[in-house]
């Protein structure tokens, strides 16, 4: 596979036909992916499996209006079928043919040492078997374990009516451990991943090993917790347990399509203080080998650290590039899609909250009642009221300053800006959470999040005891 | 035959003396607008086309499979899809349960599942369905905004066919139109999501969509958290719609096979209250997931899950089907060509009760009605039973609807809920997804609030 998915002549001549109505802007994406991955469950290798996509969307943009079509024929014929389709939006616009004189090529690639398209299949399977084992010996209460395993390499090529002209080469890797554990109460699950931006290398065995003891664990864990509390209480988030709350809380609200159509509690408040002035939150594309990380974003911009909130004022938003250059600043690399077939969104990459100087045992000691979070899930947000949810997988309860009895699974809930008043500690133990998905508007793609030990002073339990 | 039909038929031909092979091909188009403020925002056409392969090899202690897809049915793309499912079959492990499946003399339902319109009718009409839409919800009382409209269609054929003797084909069609209303007063914004699915455009009620998007958001202006307390839910015909999916998705015969549903080895007993009877029906042509065949290319067929309480068995594709010692019920479903047929439910429906809605919350005098349900990818988990999920709805006082609530979770789990179903509706709603809904209630469930 070499980068040159498409010659630059062909480029120039679909962009200039992209624009032959008119039209302010024009871009072509063009996407090759190779996937792996790999599936062991009831100690079996169930299946290997190879995937291939590739193709290319075109948009064009004529005032507020974006036409989009995406093809996965990538011959000059297609492309240019595709830019016509593209193009129609601009009717009875004035246009003719424009050059389009593209900059000379930037390339990137990410840094890596084993391709999940070329470590031997055999590995693995090894590192299944690997993870297998290490889950089961954890204790007889282990019924289940299943593995998945894979990667992607994503090479990219992106050239806009401006004269962008940019390659690039992504390459991720991830790994994942799913346990249940039987006891007298019944089933209970964990679940562990392990991923970066980054191939194969990242896979050492002990770090497997710890991903599936981390996942045993907390399966088993569970089989003593008993029902979540119900009501406003005092949390305790563990370092790296999930900035999922930041992401859910304030990052979604803080994207700027949601701010533009008014559909964000955060919009127009730019300057204000929105959080507790514990809070400095950060998006940051540029942390590389991280799950978030991109060189540039699939708009050809180079990923950059946003500081979004700064001491608990809102300093900025997160942009794409439309929504940028209409507000007459730069883009913040934050124009992400999922494949070629999609358009471009504005999109979180590694959101984190910074360390803060308490000491993560005294948040605890000082607490005395509440629940202790060791691990989040996903959640979901409204970022028009700003109510969101998040699950928590791994929890206990905090009793007289102490952590105590493991709890089961729960949403809890609250209200974005409220939420961030609430964060009245923060330590200094940062560190990055495991990979996520984020899903928004029919569009995955992934992102990292992190930070250090905080405490809510109350937020919604959403559990069953009393 | 179809160009799609013969192009699978050439892959097939490629199988070798010592291997079966089965090959799933899809190709469609389909059309997405969304408008915003009286004008298009977004216009987008596309066609697209891809196959998933699978290898199987017999071997002494049981068949290995590899799995191949290309997004693309180039020559090139085909060729490095067959020779990559071939190689990744070498790694899998043997197994004395795998195999494909093979015709079993069930004739498919003959559904119409295409409708015309949706490449007959011009562009033109389909963005005036969406503008209109989009027009009459930002003109609706107390709407602020409408953060979009969209509509969008598409026409998909699928072949599935194997070296056992598959052959299905079948073309369907789908239509949408939905709008995201926010209303605002002075207590601040709520917002609303109006849907409607069909076959086609011409199934589109663009009054109802409004409708819907309208009256959910402002009758939530005002909402406020609620106290904590153990209650009886009235769960609205939508998040009805979204807890029996999760029921469905405990009722998969390859969760149980695998040691992963709450309903294992409990065959024969009542898990739920007796005014529960849970239905799979794909050859009901008024579900939207209704289909003429499964997954692996085996006719579709109803199958009674729970009935009037008493769990009755699962819908099993052919593999998890042999674990289990039984047969397939054609209920294996596929995310698509990169995905690889599992057991699942496609076109759920609780059977209905005597009562209407309203009735239902009449009867129930005190308690909450739970009309959109969020978090349940984060707070239901189908395998412990644990169920706690974000809601907003309104306060049931007096056997009417009260004021609306938000910021509040409704907790119990899957295995109690059943139990505790007290009322089936009988206005039940054909959405769109794997559910059907209408409205039910549950006791006894926890609210979690102030």
């Amino acid at each position: 596979m070499n980068d040159a998915l498409v010659d630059a002549e062909v480029v120039g001549r679909v962009l200039a036909a992209a624009q032959r109505r008119g039209g302010d802007f024009a871009e072509l994406y063009v996407e090759d992916r190779e996937t792996r991955s790999a599936l062991y469950d009831q100690r079996r290798v169930e299946a290997l499996s190879s995937g291939h996509d590739r193709g290319a969307g075109v948009r064009v943009v004529v005032g507020d209006t974006t036409g989009f079509a995406h093809t996965a024929d990538l011959s000059e014929r297609g492309l240019l079928a595709a830019a016509e389709a593209a193009a129609s939006v601009a009717r009875g616009g004035g246009g003719g043919v424009r050059e389009v004189a593209l900059e000379p090529l930037r390339r990137y690639a990410t840094a890596y040492e084993e391709s999940p398209e070329t470590v031997p299949k055999g590995h693995s399977v090894k590192l299944m078997q690997l993870a297998d084992d290490v889950a089961r010996g954890e204790g007889g209460s282990i019924t289940q374990v299943q593995v998945g395993v894979g990667g992607s390499t994503r090479h990219v090529l992106i050239a806009n009516s401006e004269g962008l002209f940019v390659a690039d080469q992504q390459v991720r890797t991830r790994l994942s451990v799913s346990c249940v554990a039987e006891g007298d109460g019944g089933m209970q699950t964990g679940y562990r991943p392990t991923a970066g931006t980054a191939g194969f290398e990242i896979l050492d065995d002990d770090q497997v090993a710890d991903v599936a003891r981390g996942a045993a664990r907390q399966a088993m864990t569970k089989l003593m917790a008993r029902p979540a509390p119900s009501g406003d209480l005092p949390v305790v988030l563990a370092s790296g347990s999930g900035g999922i709350l930041f992401h859910e809380a304030c990052g979604h609200g803080l994207e700027a399509d949601a701010v533009a159509k008014s559909a964000s509690v955060y919009a127009g408040r730019v300057g204000e203080r929105v959080a507790s002035p514990l809070v400095t939150l950060v998006d940051d594309g540029t942390m590389a080998g991280q799950w978030g990380y991109l060189a540039v974003d699939d708009e050809g911009h180079p990923g950059s650290r946003n500081v979004l909130i700064e001491n608990g004022v809102l300093t900025d938003y997160m942009w794409d590039y439309l929504r940028a250059r209409s507000a007459g600043r730069p883009s913040s690399g934050n124009g992400r899609r999922q494949g070629y077939q999609y358009l471009p969104m504005v999109r979180m990459t590694n959101t984190y909250l910074l360390a803060g100087e308490s000491d993560a045992d005294e948040i605890v000691a000082q607490t005395p009642y509440g629940v202790y979070v060791a691990q989040l899930g996903g959640g979901q947000v409204n970022t028009t009221t700003g109510d969101f949810v998040f699950g928590m997988t791994a929890a206990f309860l905090i009793e007289g300053g102490h952590i105590t009895t493991p709890l089961r699974d729960c949403n809890l809930i609250g209200n974005g800006p409220t939420i961030l008043q609430r964060v009245d500690a923060v330590a200094g133990d940062f560190s990055m959470g495991g990979p996520g998905t984020c899903g928004k508007d029919g569009q995955q793609v992934p992102v990292g999040t992190g930070q250090p030990t905080i405490r809510l002073s109350a937020v919604t339990v959403g559990g069953t005891a009393s | 035959m179809s160009e799609l039909a013969s192009r699978v038929e050439r892959i097939i031909d490629r199988a070798t003396v010592h291997e079966s092979i089965e090959v799933y091909a899809s190709s469609g188009t389909e059309v997405e607008i969304r408008a915003y403020e009286g004008r298009i925002e977004n216009l987008a056409r596309a066609s697209s086309s891809g196959i998933g392969v699978r290898i199987l090899r017999e071997g002494p202690a049981g068949a290995r499979v590899g799995v191949a897809w290309a997004g693309s049915l180039d020559d090139d793309a085909v060729e490095r899809a067959v020779l990559e499912a071939r190689d990744n079959s070498r790694f899998a492990s043997p197994d004395e349960f795998t195999t494909f499946a093979s015709p079993d003399g069930v004739r498919p339902a003959s559904l119409e599942l295409r409708d015309d319109a949706v490449r007959t009718t011009p562009l033109d009409d389909k963005i005036a369905l969406v503008l209109g839409v989009e027009q009459l919800a930002r003109h609706a009382e107390r709407i602020r905004q409408v953060e979009s409209a969209n509509y969008s269609d598409y026409e998909i054929e699928t072949v599935i066919g194997s070296t056992n003797g598959i052959r299905a084909s079948s073309t369907r069609t789908g239509a949408f139109l939905s709008v995201e209303a926010i209303a605002s007063d002075s207590s601040g914004d709520q917002t609303g999501w109006g849907l409607v699915a069909g076959r086609g455009p011409g199934a589109l009620d663009p009054t109802r969509v409004v409708a819907d998007a309208v009256s959910r958001a402002t009758r939530l202006l005002g909402a406020r958290k609620p106290p904590s307390m153990r209650t009886t839910a009235v769960f609205s015909p939508r998040s009805t719609a979204t807890l029996l999916a999760i029921v469905g998705s405990a009722l998969s015969g390859d969760a149980v096979v695998r040691g992963r549903s709450i309903f294992a080895g409990r065959e024969g007993v009542d898990v739920a209250s007796t005014v529960v009877s849970v239905v799979d029906d794909p050859t009901d042509s008024r579900h939207f997931g209704a289909s003429n065949y499964d997954g692996e290319g085996i006719a579709c067929r109803r199958n009674v899950l729970i009935e009037a309480g008493r769990l009755n068995g699962f819908v099993y594709d052919t593999v998890a089907a042999r674990r289990a010692g039984t047969t397939s019920t054609g209920g294996a479903v596929r995310g698509g060509i990169a995905s690889s047929p599992s057991a699942g439910c496609r076109a759920l429906q609780l059977l209905p009760g005597d009562e209407d809605g309203q009735a239902i919350i009449r009867s129930v005098g005190t308690g909450v009605y739970v009309e959109s349900v969020s978090g349940v990818h984060s707070g239901v988990n189908p395998i412990s039973g644990d169920f706690s999920v974000g809601f907003t709805g309104l306060m049931i006082r007096n056997g009417e609807l009260a004021e609306p609530i938000r910021e509040a979770t409704v907790a119990s789990t899957l295995q109690r809920m059943l139990l505790d179903v007290t009322l089936v509706g009988s206005d039940l709603e054909w959405l769109p997804g794997l559910a059907a809904g209408q409205t039910i209630a549950i006791n006894g469930v926890s609210i979690g609030g102030a």
